[in-house]
């Protein structure tokens, strides 16, 4: 089995950081790609994007949220733990320039994918601006890891608890005001944030990369339950992706998409919090 | 008196007809999962065994692609000697309990057989079922029968992908004493045979149990580990003598009409792998990947997939399973078997229909498919009369699920990592010789991944024609070299 959990990190309520022992992923994973993983046997399977690796150490980061049940359970597990399967890397990697000026646009979880982005594209010569958006201060995660890598790190938060009151794309739009020159925008976070993000940069001509995250089956290629559609033509993101020129991509179908299996989504995690409860309950002391 | 108890004499069975098999009838088993088919008894193995009349010519053995000595085991089988039935077998043939079940015969051993008159309404002998019965009979009798191995040779094999065509050339190539290790980019073994193929046609246990044979016999599987993204073909090069792709056909082909990224469109191959390699059928509780509660449900295309998709559908009791295929039903490529099985469950064959758009609900979701009517024109490349459309006549078929069944391409994962191994830009198949070799010497390959998609059978087929031509590359240095294993002989491979 392997895949042995070596460092366990809260990050953020109900967001944990894991470093897992995966010798070949750690060696060969690029910025952008991602893992799959399934907890147990009746697991399904979930893609991860890898926010960090340590081919010395033979390591790799994931960092998640736990919104369902998978996620949870995968919260569950601690150092010493093995994941029962864990396959990657899969998808592209990001498109990395040289010596250009890049801006990453992260929110939430999607901060998290920023951090490799960032670590690339400075290995690479690029000047780099990272905006990291957040709820608030409390769901901010690894703003001092990317602010030690970028040159220039903005924060953002919906309800002004920490950096500036407001979105990314308000940050983005006054960094253009502002003259700066920017090449390239790479965005990853919640899909209304990166359509949105999109669409401020789409009018000044900026290359836009927006990295998806449509449902996942088997994320080899061969389900297609992963099809988003880009310039008019159906890609899968699993193989083709994840990222795409975010100025083509359909986002109000990936919202869709991405809804259509919630209702089952919610009852499996409600299901699984009865169970855990019942279990507490019977673990309890005798009141007799 | 007698002392020495003479052997009884062989008492032919000239039924002229198969001894049937019972099967669980069809308004039971579209409540279930089980196995559809339920198998032979001993009486009944042996009674069909005799009725094989040990002919001469033999044409069955040349009409299996893996070449098994079928009259031999039958008459094993005759003889009450399971066991020395199942050895017989397993000199060629290390998976009974999946070929029995899932090889189309009726094109094979069984159509070739020479009581095979249907004119004279005479069947031809029940090779499959009693080979099913064979195989079964190992699992319940917990029966290892090992095959000899040969000593070790020191040399290394790959096999990617561990489907069909990998899993005979791995079981060939440790029986020939090489050291094998098999790659899966999944979680579990078997490729098509895990996620494509049904519970009801091929229950995963009995699929396991061969794949642990394997393992017993010294073949090494590594799981979760897609070659090309996880380790690339250059390297397994370098780490291994010898190379055999096998990574199949796991593209799907979409049909490229307006609506197909509606929510409620799958392909075969998502559908059937939600169910079938994520249990989903028994989402919620025994699997966390969920399958939409389906009401009514369109599945496009008539081979074999299609059938398996429209029957697995049926099983979670939706209102209607409509199947959707835009020829006649003489141009159906399912089996004859399944498409049988398909109609007894009820399934609501719509033929010379071509769908056209898939109809939002209006909520981003399947409400319906329209479809073109066809009438059959003149005959096409393929030789099967071509659909052309009934100008103005169109039917809407109310579904809130859509399976797009109509076929799929190679799987690019590891060809897209190698562009230096020679496919066929087309097709993206990989090319190769006579013997199964690709552009890299030491690389050869097999079954979907060459041919484009194809059958069970004839991927493993392959599988054994390339074990062979690597077995004697890896002796001599050269697939087409004989040296002293006159064994090695290529079965035909159609």
């Amino acid at each position: 089995m392997g895949n042995k959990i070596v460092y366990v990190k809260e990050l953020a309520p109900l967001t944990k950081l894991f470093e897992i022992e995966v010798p070949h992923i750690a060696e060969r994973g690029k910025a952008g790609q991602f893992i799959i993983l399934r907890v147990n046997d009746e697991g399904e399977r979930i893609p991860l994007t890898i926010a960090n690796r340590n081919p010395e150490k033979g390591t790799i980061t994931l960092v998640f949220q736990e919104v369902g049940k998978t996620t949870e359970m995968l919260g569950q597990l601690d150092v010493g733990d093995e994941i029962l399967d864990l396959a990657g890397p899969l998808g592209k990697a990001t498109d990395i320039p040289e010596g250009k000026t890049v801006v990453c646009v992260g929110g939430g979880i999607g901060n998290a994918v920023v951090w490799p982005q960032v670590q690339a594209l400075k290995a690479a010569g690029n000047r780099v601006i990272a905006i990291l958006g957040a709820r608030n201060k409390e769901l901010l995660i690894l703003e001092e890891e990317i602010t030690a890598l970028a040159d220039l790190t903005i924060v953002t938060t919906d309800d002004g608890s920490y950096g500036r009151k407001g979105m990314v794309t308000h940050a983005l739009v006054d960094l253009i005001d502002e003259g700066e020159k920017i090449d390239e925008v790479i965005t990853i976070g919640p899909v209304v944030m990166m359509k949105f993000v999109c669409k401020t940069t789409e009018p000044f001509g900026i290359p836009t990369q927006a990295s998806l995250n449509p449902l996942m089956v088997d994320g080899t290629g061969m389900c297609g339950a992963c099809r988003v559609t880009v310039g008019g033509k159906t890609r899968f993101a699993c193989v083709e992706g994840p990222e795409f020129n975010g100025h083509e991509v359909d986002f109000d179908e990936l919202i869709t998409r991405l809804a259509y299996y919630q209702p089952e989504e919610r009852s499996s995690l409600e299901d699984y919090h009865r169970c855990r409860m019942e279990d507490a309950a019977d673990n309890l002391p005798s009141s007799k | 008196m007698n002392d020495t108890p003479k052997k009884p004499k062989r008492v032919f069975n000239k039924s002229k007809t198969k001894m049937p098999m019972r099967e669980q009838a069809p308004m039971d088993r579209i409540m279930n999962f089980d196995e559809v088919p339920l198998g032979y008894n001993e009486i009944e193995a042996q009674q069909e065994a005799l009725r094989c009349i040990d002919c001469k010519t033999k044409p069955c053995v040349a009409g299996c692609p893996v070449g098994i000595d079928i009259p031999a085991f039958l008459k094993l089988v005759g003889d009450k000697d399971f066991e020395g039935a199942l050895k017989k077998i397993k000199e060629k043939n290390f998976l009974p309990a999946i070929c029995g079940r899932v090889c189309p015969q009726e094109d094979q051993c069984e159509m070739v057989c020479t009581l095979n008159k249907p004119d004279k309404g005479r069947e031809p002998g029940g090779v499959g079922r009693v080979e099913r019965f064979l195989g079964d009979y190992a699992v319940e009798h917990n029966l290892d029968i090992m095959p000899d191995i040969a000593p070790a040779t020191g040399k290394t094999v790959a096999v990617i992908g561990s489907g069909p065509a990998g899993l005979t050339a791995a079981s060939d190539m440790i029986q020939k004493g090489h050291d094998v290790t098999v790659f899966e980019a999944l979680h579990k073994p078997g490729g098509v045979l895990f996620y494509g193929i049904p519970q009801f046609r091929l229950p995963k246990e009995i699929l396991l149990r061969e794949v642990s044979g394997l393992e017993k016999m010294g073949v090494k599987f590594v799981m979760n580990y897609p070659i090309g993204k996880s380790e690339s073909l250059d390297s397994i090069r370098e780490r291994f003598d010898v190379v055999f792709i096998a990574t199949g056909a796991g593209l799907p082909w979409f049909l490229g009409i307006p609506g197909e990224n509606l929510n409620g469109v799958y392909s075969a191959n998502e559908f059937l792998t939600r169910v079938n390699l994520m249990g989903g059928y028994k989402f919620p509780g025994g699997s966390d990947t969920p399958v939409k509660k389906i009401k009514r449900i369109a599945v496009i295309g008539a081979g074999n997939t299609a059938m398996d998709s429209a029957r697995t559908a049926k099983r979670l009791q939706p209102e209607v399973v409509y199947l959707v295929y835009r020829r006649s039903r003489l141009e159906m490529p399912a089996r004859i078997e399944e498409i049988h099985h398909a109609e007894q469950e009820g399934i609501d064959f719509n033929l010379l229909h071509s769908p056209i758009e898939i109809i939002d609900d209006g909520k981003g979701a399947v409400g319906a498919i329209l479809c073109q009517e066809m009438e059959l024109g003149e005959p096409d490349d393929s030789g099967r009369r071509r659909p052309v459309p009934i100008e103005g006549k169109v039917r809407e078929f109310a579904v809130d699920t859509v399976v797009i069944a109509i076929g799929q391409g190679p799987n690019p994962l590891l060809t897209a990592d190698c562009p230096e191994l020679e496919r066929n830009e087309r097709k993206g198949t990989i090319v190769i010789n006579d013997l199964m070799q690709t552009s890299f010497e030491n690389v050869f390959a097999g079954g979907d991944i060459v041919t484009g998609g194809a059958t069970v059978i004839l991927a493993m087929g392959q599988g054994r024609v390339a074990a062979d031509a690597m077995h004697r590359y890896l002796m001599t240095g050269d697939p087409h070299e004989q040296g002293d294993d006159q064994s090695a002989v290529c079965p035909n491979l159609t």
